[in-house]
Order: C-alpha cells, then structure tokens, then sequence
C-alpha cells in the first residue's frame, strides 16, 4: 500500500497559552515497497508528522490515507520503531517481539512461527529469554525492529531508530537493515536528521525545513542497489549530500541559534 | 632541586561503606546478653523486665500448652483476611483512580479527606455497624492496609513510561490491554513498597483492635498478662509481634523478587 500524506499541518499550544506551529502544510507520498528518508534538523517536526501517520496523535489539518491493495490476514497499517527502543522491561526478548501478535490476536503455531521467524532475521536467536536490561543497545534496537517487523504492516516507521547508539554499532544496523530491506521489500519511511544516513540507504529523502516544518524539496538517490558501505566515496552520494546539506544548511545554522528550540519531545 | 616524586592516593577512601557483617551479628546478641546480665545480676527485678532466657522457656511451655499457638492463629487469621480485603481494594481504586480521569476526580478528594483519620479512631463505630466479634478488628486492619496500598499503587500507576504506553498503543493495545500490559507491571514495585508499609500499620491495628476488644489474639495476650502482671507472659508477645513483622518483611521481600524477576535477573 502507498501512504498518502496530505496538506497536514499541526499546531501545539504551549504552556502560555501560545500557537506553536510545529508543521506548516506537508504534502507528499510513499509508494509501495519503497525506502523513503524524511530529513530535517533538530525541532522541525518530524517525529510529529511520524507520530500522526502511526495515529498517536491527531493533526490540525489536513490527513493521512493509505491506499492500494488491502495486506492480507490481519496486518496494521503501521507499526514504528522507536529512538529509545520502548522495550518493555518486563518482558523478555521473545515476549517484546510476541507484542503486536497477542494485540493482533494471532495465536497458536502462527504466533510462534512469526516470532521465530522475525527473531532469526535480526540476528537474535540465543536471546530469546534475556530481558532487555541484559543486552546492549544495538541488541535492543534488534528486538524493537523484530517487533516491528512481526506485525508485518503496510507501512513500517522507524523514528531515528539507531541514534541512541554508538557510532560503530549505528553502521553495523544500517547495514543489517539494509539487508533486511532487501530480502523482505518492507515499505519503510525512515526518520533521521543524518544526511549520510538518509541517502545511504533511501530511494528517496524527503528534506523538511526547521519549524514549522514544510518539505523543501524531494531528493531521489540514484545509487544503485544493493547498497554498500563503500558506495559512500561515490560521486552520485557525494552529490546527492552536498545538494541535501545546501538545502538545509541555513536552516540548521538558524535552528542552532534558536532559543527556544522546542523539540518534539518536551512539549 | 630535588626531584619530588608525589604518588596519587584514593582521595575517596573516606567515603567507602563496608558491610561490616560480623558487627551486625554481635550489635543483636550484645542486646540479648546485656538485657540478661542486667536481670541476672538484680539491677532491674524481674517483675519488670524478665530475662531472655526465661522469656524463651516460657515461649516453650505456652507452645507446649498450645495457648500460644490459639492466640497466634486468631491474630494471623484476622491478619490474613484483612490484609488481603483491603490490599486488593487498595491495589483496585489506586489503579482506577491512577487511569481514568473520571475516577480521579470523584476518588482523590474523599481519599484526601479521609486518610488523615487515625483508623483505629474508627474501631467503636465499626463495633457499632459490624458487631464485636472478628468482622470489625478485620475491617480496621483492612481499612489501615487500603490506604497505603491505594495511594501507592496510584503513584505506581501515574509513574508508568508515557512512551511504553504509546508504544503499546501502537501495536494496537486498547485501554484494558495498556492496563493490563504496561500500567499494571510499571505500578508493581510501589505496589510492593505499599505491602511493605500496609504489613506494618496492619500488625499496630490488630494489636490495638484486640487490645481494646477481643478475647483471643496476641493483643489480647499482652494486655491480659499485663494486668495480671504476668511480665513473662506479655514479654513472649512482645516478642512474637516482633517475629511476625520481620517474618513478614521478609517474605514479602522475597515475593517481590520472585514477581519482579526482570530487575533481578
């Protein structure tokens, strides 16, 4: 299915009584089976527009559709992995990935298939019964992957899923979804502020000025596929990040001298 | 010049805490054999404070008879029951009140209202309503336990992760599955710092209750013993009370971790 974002627009209002316009009036889609980065510097409302394709959060105008052939069986619409993992701590790997099953109401044999399946693609067989508190960052962001992936939804949100990690960790990820991507075709709309990330691994990066945030232009990345780590000296990468870093540059200079960068999290 | 060379030492040291486990020991067995010389050696008469040891023979022989071991079953009998009535009524409206704003608004202000009231205040009119027998000392155990219980288990319930929740609600968990699955699981540790706390109020209301009412029951031992100055006798309560609260810190402890496996594990 395609996700079709429509002149959306959202206004919070803060503590004083004032409007804060956190999305100006966002237009664009993403097609099926399709990679597609949605870039911006800090505060531009990005997670905001992640939070109300997932329906967590209502807009202020405008709306969200989804539209092509319906998945089959049970699948949501979405499913999001989150930046701080949002693992329950109470339950252990197999149970965090069994989540969305149980809420599906997908029993039996299927439910343990699905969950085997899944904890085998991210690389987490032999962690099955740890809890989250024993395993690394990276091991984590694996199991909210994992979780995200068993529901099998039409559309699968990551909000700068490997940005709570180390640098080293955050590339080995990158790479292990790439080939995740590769072999399972999942339509993924990636958030990230990181322009290297975005075009290593998007068909497209979708670049949102600072707040309120509007889309600046699309970006297509013509590096072929499958991608590899060495295909960052390419030229065509080199090219595509120097246009996305002159588009956003001025942006990320002004958010910086911003005093009241509200981000999305402390409203 | 001389050439100084100057060491690094732990500037910390003076911080540490040494778990001093031997001192732990012999701080309680100092307590006992000073509290038996002091009656040995006659600077306080029995009369007034017995020795150990004849307050362990005693405990004996009242076991033996089998009047300990009455007292003691109709005071963990009337324990039980109002600690569980007022633990799960407790556990229920801190939830309630914790989640739904509604419940909140009618529950909060009659909670405010009424916790302050010392329960054991409350002991003659519950006589009045439910009768001397066991129904009103349970109801005041109950009523000491449920406060507590439903103030912490509110702070529990408002402490759980907003982000968790959001998640969960994004694999598709409606209201009941977040309470049962995010809510319930995040309020646990202060549920169980609540049992801590109901487990002592319960054992000072019981004693009170069957101090003021009662036939039976360790409260009841300890003031009949005392009118009959029977020291010895009302010493074996004292210190069978005090058994039975550490008794119950300790398996509620343990319960807590048996329960609580993925902050232990």
């Amino acid at each position: 299915m395609r996700v079709v974002v429509e002149r959306v627009a959202k206004t919070f209002h803060d503590r004083r009584g004032r409007d804060v316009v956190a999305l100006g009036q966002v237009d664009f889609a993403v097609e099926s089976r399709e990679f597609v980065a949605l870039l911006g510097p800090s505060g531009c409302g990005k997670s905001t527009l992640l939070s109300i394709i997932a329906g967590l959060l209502p807009a202020s105008a405008g709306r969200v559709y989804f539209e092509g052939e319906s998945p089959p069986g049970r699948a949501p619409l979405t499913a999001t992995v989150f930046q701080e993992f949002a693992l329950f701590p109470w339950r252990t790997v197999r149970a965090n990935v069994q989540l969305g099953l149980e809420e599906l109401g997908i029993t039996g044999l299927e439910r343990v298939e699905r969950t085997r399946r899944y904890l085998d693609m991210t690389g987490l067989d032999g962690f099955e019964s740890k809890y989250p508190h024993q395993l690394s960052g990276g091991m984590r962001q694996r199991v909210g992957i994992a979780r995200a992936l068993a529901v099998e939804p039409a559309v699968l949100l990551m909000d700068e899923p490997f940005s709570a990690l180390d640098a080293q960790t955050r590339t080995l990820m990158m790479d292990e979804l790439l080939g995740i991507w590769e072999r399972t075709r999942q339509t993924i709309l990636y958030v990230t502020h990181n322009i290297q990330e975005a075009v290593f691994m998007a068909d497209r990066v979708i670049v949102l000025s600072r707040r309120p945030g509007e889309v600046l232009d699309v970006v297509p990345v013509k590096l072929p596929r499958p991608r590899r780590e060495g295909q960052q000296g390419d030229p065509i990468f080199v090219q595509t990040t120097d246009r996305i870093w002159g588009l956003i540059k001025s942006q990320a200079q002004a958010a910086l001298l911003d005093d009241e960068v509200v981000t999305e999290r402390e409203r | 010049m001389a050439v100084e060379r100057l060491v690094v030492v732990d500037r910390t040291a003076f911080l540490h805490r040494p778990d001093y486990r031997v001192v732990r020991v012999l701080a309680l067995l100092g307590l006992v054999v000073g509290w038996e010389l002091v009656t040995r050696t006659g600077w306080v008469s029995s009369l007034f404070l017995p020795a150990p040891s004849g307050v362990l023979a005693e405990g004996l022989d009242m076991a033996r008879s089998g009047q300990l071991f009455v007292h003691l079953m109709t005071s963990l009998e009337r324990l039980a029951w109002g600690f569980g009535v007022g633990a799960v009524a407790g556990v229920s409206v801190g939830v309630a009140v914790g989640f739904f704003a509604l419940a909140d608004a009618v529950v909060q202000p009659i909670i405010a209202a009424t916790f302050p009231i010392p329960k054991i205040a409350l002991l003659p009119l519950l006589i009045l309503w439910l009768g001397i027998g066991e129904a009103s000392k349970v109801a005041v155990v109950a009523l000491g336990v449920f406060f507590p219980m439903a103030i912490n288990t509110y702070a529990g319930v408002r402490q759980a992760d907003p982000l968790l929740i959001r998640a969960a609600v994004s694999f598709g968990a409606g209201r009941w599955s977040v309470i049962r699955k995010v809510i319930l699981p995040s309020a646990l540790p202060m549920v169980f710092a609540g049992l801590k706390l109901g487990a002592g109020t319960a054992l000072l209301l019981l004693v009170a209750a069957e101090q003021i009412a009662a036939d039976a029951g360790i409260g009841f031992l300890i003031l009949q013993s005392g009118n009959l100055m029977e020291t010895t006798k009302l010493m074996v309560g004292i210190v069978v009370l005090s058994l039975l609260g550490v008794a119950s810190y300790w398996a509620l402890g343990a319960l807590e971790r048996a329960v609580i496996r993925w902050r232990h594990t």
